[in-house]
């Protein structure tokens, strides 16, 4: 057993890693979509939308095949851990979107309009008087993203990347101690997500206090 | 058990949460076929004491009988269960909120308890339904689903959805208080009906004028207790208590 | 190596006999996830102590850990403790499992959210508190869950993708094992998505049908 937890160690960071540039890729893409889905032009609602539909409609790890397996098709290269990101991360975008959106259309129109009668543009009313406000509704949706992210990179055990999932299933197939490596890995996912729900717990509150 | 004078007798009801007592030491007895309305303030007890009556909220002391049965028996725990179940059957109440189940028909809300608990059959368990629901002027409703009907008609249904169980006793909580004014007359009616048929109630209400029209006798509580009781004429004409004459002055007042 | 699209049909059948495993798949999940959802909410709110605190810690792992790492250990876990499954089995208990234990959450939630009138109203009939709860706080809790319980079908559906990993030949399964043989990766995934996409729009159509028509009773 003891011979063992280094490999899951190092697992856990690979898990790490990929769960922070997911997150970070995540929220860009997030951030862009809702931007997409209320903008003024229709051409990039329609972006917007078919963006969250597609990747929301099908499964991650079709669309981690896709570009893993298929990208080499059409001139894209990638390694199985960039291919992890990359595909992880805009699947999880495709829900940020939804969550951003949510928030910022949940504002109730009384404020842009408030902001609007004041003179503010409709730019300056968004970045000043809406996204403030929104910001606060959507950490904690975010957060259960995020949660479901970290999860969801287990998905790149099936482009062997070799992270917490891999290495379970590794040892789970070659010791006789099925449960023994499922609670080991289990924990370590259990503490991930922990810290990660602490610090999330944490900038909601400050920013509930702004 | 059969030590019995009246057909629902109340003997030193106490009920307190924690320090704060609700009800202090009341006593009331109601004759068979008798119509007794509770009036006070809010906070006064009114609905605790109703509530009580089928243990709904349980009394902390003093006893309670429905036609020569204790209601709150002190019996383990599972028996005491069984003998309540039985025990509310017998006693119909109906609800400020209505509490109609909302995921059933009007029909299934009348016959569901006849079925479930008195082994009717659907047939029989319809015909009662349809039976209790033209009684209250529901019976074209029947198919509907709570959510369509108006509140006066909701009221009516949870009437109907009480009757169905033949109870002996009808307790109504503020029945009328969260209908829209126009509402209110419906289901006064069939309060009026079930007075002319001599169904024993007990009613907490607001309304004085239906309290003076319908009941045999008038309670008036306050901070938990019975400040004074008697006739309609004699409580609302004649009261001999100062709290009594406040309490009615400021609600003529809150009426205007 | 370019695109060509043409060699789909000649594999057709392979990924439609892959459709309609991925559909069977996920609707004995689904029937499993609501039954123990169901099952679990009355466990975790009713049941004593002494059963109810080892259930929350299943039921915590359960949803702190990713469902590949739950599905290996459910069919690799339990091979080696003697109990062999067929894939399929394996997949469709971890599944359901899985949901079941989210079902639940929100199960749980909606029971505490039915107005307490009603089981007063309930027990006023003379109902037993079994029974109120069976005849009428469940029932409405359970109306009160479809919109959300559908979300996690759905989510559902497309995390059935995952039991292609411990071998059960559904939709994505399938799609390998063409491209196994055509060498044709995007092709066969892009495929494959569509064909995910085409069963999930279904999925929701049924969803907006069954909340349109339980609306009335709620």
């Amino acid at each position: 057993m003891q011979k063992v937890y280094p490999f899951f160690l190092e697992a856990a960071w690979v898990t790490i890693l990929l769960s922070v540039l997911t997150a970070i890729l995540g929220l860009t893409c997030g951030a862009l979509g809702a931007a997409a889905r209320l903008s003024r032009f229709w051409v990039l609602r329609f972006i917007g939308a078919a963006y969250v539909s597609l990747f929301r409609g099908t499964p991650a790890l079709i669309q981690l095949f896709i570009l893993y397996f298929g990208g080499p098709q059409i001139g894209i290269q990638l390694d199985a851990f960039e291919a992890g990101v990359i595909g992880l991360g805009v699947n999880a975008g495709a829900y940020m979107t939804e969550t951003i959106r949510g928030a910022i259309i949940s504002i109730d129109k009384g404020q842009r309009e408030a902001a609007r009668t004041l003179g503010l543009s409709q730019w300056q009313a968004m970045y000043k008087v809406i996204l403030p406000q929104s910001m606060r509704l959507m950490i904690r949706p975010l957060g259960v993203n995020i949660n479901a992210l970290i999860k969801a990179t287990a998905l790149v055990a099936a482009i062997s990347v070799v992270e917490l999932t891999y290495t379970a299933q590794r040892y789970i197939g070659s010791t006789y101690k099925p449960f023994e490596m499922f609670l080991l890995a289990g924990v370590l996912y259990m503490v991930i997500i922990y810290v990660v729900g602490k610090g999330i717990a944490w900038l909601d509150r400050k920013v509930q206090i702004t | 058990m059969t030590e019995q004078t009246d057909f629902v007798q109340i003997r030193h009801a106490q009920k307190s949460f924690g320090e704060l007592e609700v009800l202090k030491d009341i006593s009331l007895s109601v004759d068979r076929g008798q119509i007794v309305a509770i009036i006070g303030p809010s906070g006064s007890g009114k609905s605790t004491l109703l509530r009580a009556i089928n243990d709904l909220d349980a009394l902390t002391g003093g006893e309670i009988w429905l036609d020569g049965t204790r209601v709150n028996k002190d019996l383990p725990h599972r028996q005491y269960e069984k003998h309540i179940n039985e025990m509310r059957q017998q006693i119909g109440m109906v609800f400020q909120h209505f509490n109609l189940f909302p995921h059933l028909t009007v029909r299934e809300n009348v016959t569901m308890a006849p079925m479930l608990l008195k082994g009717l059959s659907k047939d029989e368990a319809n015909a009662l339904a349809e039976e209790q629901l033209d009684h209250v002027g529901m019976l074209e409703r029947i198919d509907y689903y709570p959510s369509q009907l108006s509140g006066g008609q909701k009221q009516r249904v949870a009437i109907a959805r009480a009757l169905a169980m033949k109870p002996k006793l009808m307790l109504f909580d503020e029945a009328t208080s969260a209908l829209d004014p126009e509402l209110v007359d419906e289901v006064n009616q069939v309060m009026k009906t079930l007075a002319e048929e001599h169904m024993t109630m007990i009613i907490v209400t607001h309304e004085m004028d239906f309290a003076a029209a319908v009941c045999d006798r008038v309670l008036f509580m306050d901070k938990g207790v019975v400040v004074e009781e008697g006739p309609p004429e004699v409580i609302f004409k004649k009261p001999t208590q100062e709290r009594t004459r406040e309490f009615l002055r400021k609600h003529i007042e809150g009426a205007k | 190596m370019g695109l060509d699209f043409s060699i789909i049909p000649k594999y057709m059948d392979v990924i439609l006999l892959g459709c309609a495993w991925t559909i069977g798949i996920t609707v004995a999940a689904a029937l499993l996830s609501f039954v123990g959802g169901i099952i679990f909410a009355v466990i975790a709110l009713y049941a004593p102590w002494i059963v109810r605190q080892p259930f929350r810690l299943i039921e915590w792992l359960f949803m702190g850990t990713p469902l590949l790492l739950q599905l290996f250990l459910i069919y690799f876990g339990l091979v080696q403790i003697g109990i062999d499954l067929p894939a399929f089995v394996a997949g469709i208990i971890g599944l359901g499992l899985h949901f079941a234990v989210y079902n639940s959450e929100l199960i749980q939630t909606a029971i505490l959210a039915v107005d307490k009138g009603q089981m007063e109203a309930a027990r006023t009939l003379g109902l037993s508190r079994a029974q109120a709860l069976r005849k009428v706080v469940i029932p409405q809790a359970v109306r009160a869950v479809i919109p959300p319980i559908g979300n996690n079908m759905i989510a559902l559906l497309k995390d059935s993708a995952l039991v292609s990993v411990i071998g059960v030949s559904e939709l994505t399964l399938s799609a390998q094992r063409v491209i196994g043989k055509t060498y044709r990766p995007f092709e066969f995934y892009m495929l494959a998505a569509a064909c995910y996409y085409v069963i999930n729009l279904c999925m929701e159509w049924v969803q907006r049908k069954i909340e349109r028509r339980i609306s009335i009773s709620r």
